[in-house]
């Protein structure tokens, strides 16, 4: 009889294939692929997000400008609800059934079975109401999430204001997941990541149906969250109200900075609005009402992102240059007979004593004697080969005193201001076709430069350190109150020697005394200004005011702008004057001229 | 008379002890919740089984070996009884009336009528008379088998049956005709190639590779035409049968499976649940797995039946790529043993129950742990000594113990002979 004993070896050959094929398989099912870990993680962990309080903004004083609050959201999860007795929710949210109908089909749509916002912030009644009545409306819970509540109806902008993420937020930055907030202008944006802190995370083990079963390793990869710190920002409360009633009815900016530490004491933009017209669920709303009123621009911060030609202000500039540069000393006078002629043109000045030096020239604001002086530093060819090499001296010069350029510091936003380089005269008069004379509205302050409040509050800062500025800022600590790095320690020296400061400090003290800025002066203390005014062609001229006192131990350095205000003398002077008085004495003895400012109304068409 | 010949293999006997151990742990792992130990439990009741399998054990070994030769009719025909009376007084479970008891004890007589079948198969082929190569004797092994799997499949119970088909390896080991193996694989490409390939694609090719085997035959001059087109007829009648068979004969599920097998569906939160929950649970295993009792997806439910059909999902998760292949490398162990043995046994009955078993440990294997890795269509049958209940530990421990029964002793009549 035939044996099949070969035959073993087949099926040992079959059984073995299919063993083979089965451990390749666990091999790539195990060790190769590894998106089943996420997916069983997916499945099985529900990561929990704990959001930590965010970090509480007080004035430098230590005052309470921005705290946490509790609000209230209904949320619901479409397939847990159960019989719901529609018409009693809506009488308690104060809705109709067609919105109900409207909501809970957002709802659906999004997800059935992961929660969606139903109702926002409400009210405190509805919430104590609703809370008694949940148990009946299976599917709906309430969600407690914090908003911003502020204690100032001041510094909106410099503040800034929180909103929910949006898409573009969440791929910058993976910390973020829908619902979370973040700053969206001001401090709120600039210390971010300072006054967020940091999320916690629970992990939940769920089983098939959802149902919570307990801690994922009994915690060991939970995190807890870290609140986020608090900032002192570098306003002064009461100054920065003060400034804004001041500027009531009244278009324009006020900056005031401590040259010691370039920190921002108050940033005043005109017209603006509360900040707690931002929060919440009315926050989308107010924006847009604010984001349309193209006649007072309330969400223009003017103190950063206006920019004014700096008029005569900008003398201070050309007076330190014109010395630094070694064009004028102390000695130097230039004469003026009402005006600065050139070719068959003139530029005019009023009357003041003639011939004068640096100091007087600040006093009495000579125009022709800066023009002189642009022309005595343009055409040098001792030291410079030809006019555009001067001017690009010039240039850098005046670039090392802050214009022309952003700080960079946490100025949620800010513009650069205009200080043309000499290609742009190149190619506005042709290479080589352009001399001291085409440009000489620059020595004014006119022509094509142009600054902000900001980069002028900084001059004043310069002048009364006598020769270094901080980047402006608006944060005085973080963590701790007192704590003394806040990152803008950083000495910025603008190469202009201390010697040539006096000259022009004497100037602008002798025009609070006797001169163009007058109205700037505060009883008893030794203030420096000099004046502005900003043409502003066809309309009324812009008056324009920078300042610093006291003279001898600066505190404050301020800029102040008033739009279509006239002469500098007429608003800008007297508000410098109430800031300063109001900053280094505490309070205002001189009520009558606060009354009148106060009420003062600038009349825009 | 009977005597030992030698010791009852002791391998056999620790691998069996070791499967059954496997499984006991991975029960405890995936129904362990609290700190309390009950018996009250899957993993108390399987306790109990397993202890009770002893009892089997000693008792199916301690009979002579004659006796399952002589008895092996009777035995088929009892089991086969069975798969009758379920018919009358049977309990439905998970859509398949295939369970006989009373409360939580019960048996599923299919399971046994593996046991009498491959009984009957041996002691048919082991007569003196039979020779597989001979088509009458074929078919009287076949009816044999096809017998149980008739009553079986009325049960609706095609899993239980789909291991009888297994068997015809132990019957190509006895000398049935490789043609019958390789027109079987064929049939199952046919129908692979059907599932993915429109019939007129397919019936296109077969008849292409028709006409070039004619010309073959032309050229070399063997006339063997008429075979030829007899099986070209063949195969376009079964194309066309199969593609009845796929959508009108095979319900909605069975045709689903079989969809999602073959990726022409993908649903992994609807039909596809089963199989996609068993890939994460396994495949997030890694290599080395979570670790005991903490195998999230077979502990929380998400994969289903985690503790009978899908109990190698636990040891995936739970024990990772080691574990499996431990599991795989016990079961070729386990098989390759019982067919070395049988190799060795000079006696035909041995051997060839000894080879039936293993093609029946074979399939359920097979099937079972292929199901859980995607590569077989969903099909409930239990691993082997690992997945819970009494019943499949019970039938499968009688497999075994008869075996090892029949390896240790001589049947000293037949050795006469
Ligand atoms: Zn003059």
């Amino acid at each position: 009889m035939k044996t099949y004993d070969k035959r073993k070896w087949w099926i040992w050959t079959v059984f073995g294939l299919v063993a083979l094929i089965y451990l390749v398989r666990l091999f790539s099912l195990q060790v190769l692929e590894p998106q089943w870990t996420d997916k069983a993680a997916a499945n099985a962990l529900r990561y929990i997000a704990e959001i930590p309080p965010r970090g509480l903004i007080f004035d430098r004083n230590g005052i309470k400008l921005v705290d946490n609050e509790i609000s209230y959201d209904l949320m619901v999860v479409p397939r847990n609800i159960r019989s719901l007795d529609t018409s009693e929710l809506c009488n308690i949210l104060g809705i109709d059934t067609a919105e109900f109908n409207n909501r809970l089909q957002k709802a659906k749509r999004y997800s059935t079975y992961a929660p969606s916002l139903f109702a926002k912030r409400l009210s405190p009644q509805t919430y104590s109401f609703l809370t008694e009545r949940l148990y009946r409306f299976s599917g709906f819970y309430i969600y407690p999430r914090t908003v911003r509540k502020y204690y100032t109806d001041a510094a909106a902008h410099s503040l800034g204001y929180i909103a929910e993420v949006n898409h573009t937020d969440m791929e910058k930055d993976d910390y973020y997941t829908a619902g979370d907030y973040t700053g969206r202008s001001g401090i709120e944006k600039s210390y971010e990541t300072v006054l967020r802190g940091e999320k916690g995370q629970r992990i939940i083990l769920v089983d098939n149906l959802g149902r919570e079963q307990g801690r994922y390793f009994d915690g060991l990869y939970d995190k807890s969250a870290v609140p986020g710190k608090n900032l002192w920002a570098s306003i002064d409360k009461n100054l920065q109200e003060y400034g804004e009633q001041l500027m009531q009815g009244k278009r324009g900016s006020i900056v005031a900075i401590e040259p010691a530490t370039g920190e921002i004491l108050c940033l005043v933009t005109s017209p603006s609005y509360a900040p707690s017209l931002l929060v919440g669920s009315e926050r989308s709303r107010n924006y847009m009402s604010l984001h349309h009123d193209s006649v007072n621009k309330p969400l223009l911060n003017r103190a950063l992102i206006a920019m004014y030609p700096p008029g005569s202000t900008f003398k201070l500039v050309n007076a330190l240059i014109f010395q630094q540069a070694g064009i004028v000393n102390e000695h130097t006078l230039y004469g003026c007979q009402m005006g600065f002629a050139y070719g068959n043109r003139k530029l005019g000045c009023h009357n003041h004593p003639s011939p004068l030096n640096v100091t007087a020239s600040v006093q009495h604001s000579c125009n022709a004697w800066y023009c002189r002086g642009l022309v005595a530093m343009l055409e040098n060819r001792k030291h410079y080969k030809s006019t555009r090499e001067a001017y690009a001296d010039w240039h850098k010069r005046v670039l090392k005193l802050g214009f022309g350029q952003k700080f960079n510091s946490d100025l949620p936003y800010e513009i650069a201001g205009i200080i043309p380089a000499a290609d742009y005269y190149d190619k506005a008069y042709g290479v080589n076709r352009w001399r001291a004379t085409s440009i000489i509205s620059i020595a004014i302050g006119q022509g094509e430069i142009c600054a902000t409040p900001v980069q002028l509050a900084n001059l004043a800062a310069i002048i009364a350190n006598r020769g270094y500025y901080y980047s402006p800022h608006l944060i005085h600590s973080i963590t701790h109150k007192d704590s003394l790095n806040n990152g803008f320690t950083l000495r910025k020296y603008v190469d202009i020697d201390e010697v040539y400061f006096p000259q022009v400090i004497e100037g602008m003290e002798r025009a609070v005394i006797a001169g163009t800025a007058r109205r700037a002066s505060v009883p008893g203390i030794r203030v420096a200004a000099k004046t502005g005014t900003a043409e502003n062609p066809p309309r009324k001229d812009h008056s324009l005011l920078v300042c610093f006192a006291p003279v001898d131990n600066p505190r404050i350095a301020i800029s102040i702008i008033v739009e279509n205000g006239g002469f500098g003398a007429t608003w800008a002077a007297p508000i410098a004057s109430l800031i300063m008085e109001r900053y280094l004495n505490d309070s205002v003895v001189r009520k009558d001229l606060e009354l009148q400012i106060m009420n003062g109304k600038i009349t825009y068409w | 008379m009977v005597v030992m010949k030698n010791k009852p293999s002791v391998t056999l006997i620790v691998l069996f002890m070791l499967l059954t151990a496997v499984g006991w742990i991975n029960i405890f792992s995936t129904v362990y919740q609290s700190k309390d130990f009950t018996m009250d439990s899957a993993y108390g009741m399987q306790l109990i089984w397993i202890a009770s399998l002893w009892l089997i054990a000693i008792f199916v070994f301690v009979i002579g070996k004659g006796f399952y030769y002589h008895f092996a009719a009777y035995i088929y025909l009892i089991f086969t009884v069975l798969l009758v009376v379920v018919f009358f007084i049977g309990v439905e479970h998970a859509g398949a009336k295939s369970w006989l008891g009373i409360g939580r004890f019960g048996i599923q007589p299919a399971e046994f009528a593996k046991y009498g079948t491959c009984l009957l198969v041996s002691r048919y082929i082991s007569s003196y008379y039979c020779d597989l190569s001979k088509w009458k004797h074929v078919w009287r092994v076949g009816i044999i088998i096809l017998i149980p799997v008739g009553f079986i499949l009325l049960q609706n119970d095609t899993g239980s049956a789909l291991p009888f088909f297994f068997l015809v390896f132990a019957l190509f080991r006895e000398g049935l005709t490789p043609w019958i193996l390789i027109f079987g694989f064929a049939l199952i490409f046919l129908f692979v190639l059907l599932i993915y390939f429109p019939q007129w694609i397919i019936i296109t090719a077969v008849t292409i590779l028709f006409i070039m085997i004619l010309i073959h035959w032309y050229r070399k001059k063997k006339p063997r035409i008429f075979r030829t087109w007899i099986v070209y007829i063949a195969a376009v009648i079964y194309i066309f049968s199969a593609d009845i068979v796929y959508h009108k004969v095979l319900q909605d599920y069975q045709r689903q499976r079989i969809d999602l097998l073959f990726g022409k569906i993908d649903d992994p939160r609807g039909i596809g649940y089963n199989v996609n929950q068993a890939k994460i649970a396994i495949g997030s295993g890694d290599i080395f797995g979570k670790g005991w009792g903490k195998g999230t997806q077979t502990k929380l439910n998400f994969v289903p039946e985690q503790s009978t059909d899908f109990i190698f999902c636990t040891i995936g998760e739970e024990y990772g790529f080691i574990g499996t292949t431990t599991v795989i490398l016990l079961y070729i162990l386990f098989i390759g043993m019982i067919i070395r043995l049988s190799e060795k046994s000079k006696d035909t009955f041995t051997r060839c129950y000894g080879y039936c078993i293993a093609s029946i440990f074979f399939a359920h294997t097979t099937i079972n742990i292929g199901m859980t890795i995607g590569l077989m269509p969903v099909i409930g049958i239990p691993l082997p000594f690992i997945s819970y209940g009494g019943s499949s530990l019970w039938a499968f421990t009688i497999m075994l113990f008869t075996f090892i029964n029949l390896e240790a002793k001589v049947n000293r009549r037949r050795t006469e002979n």
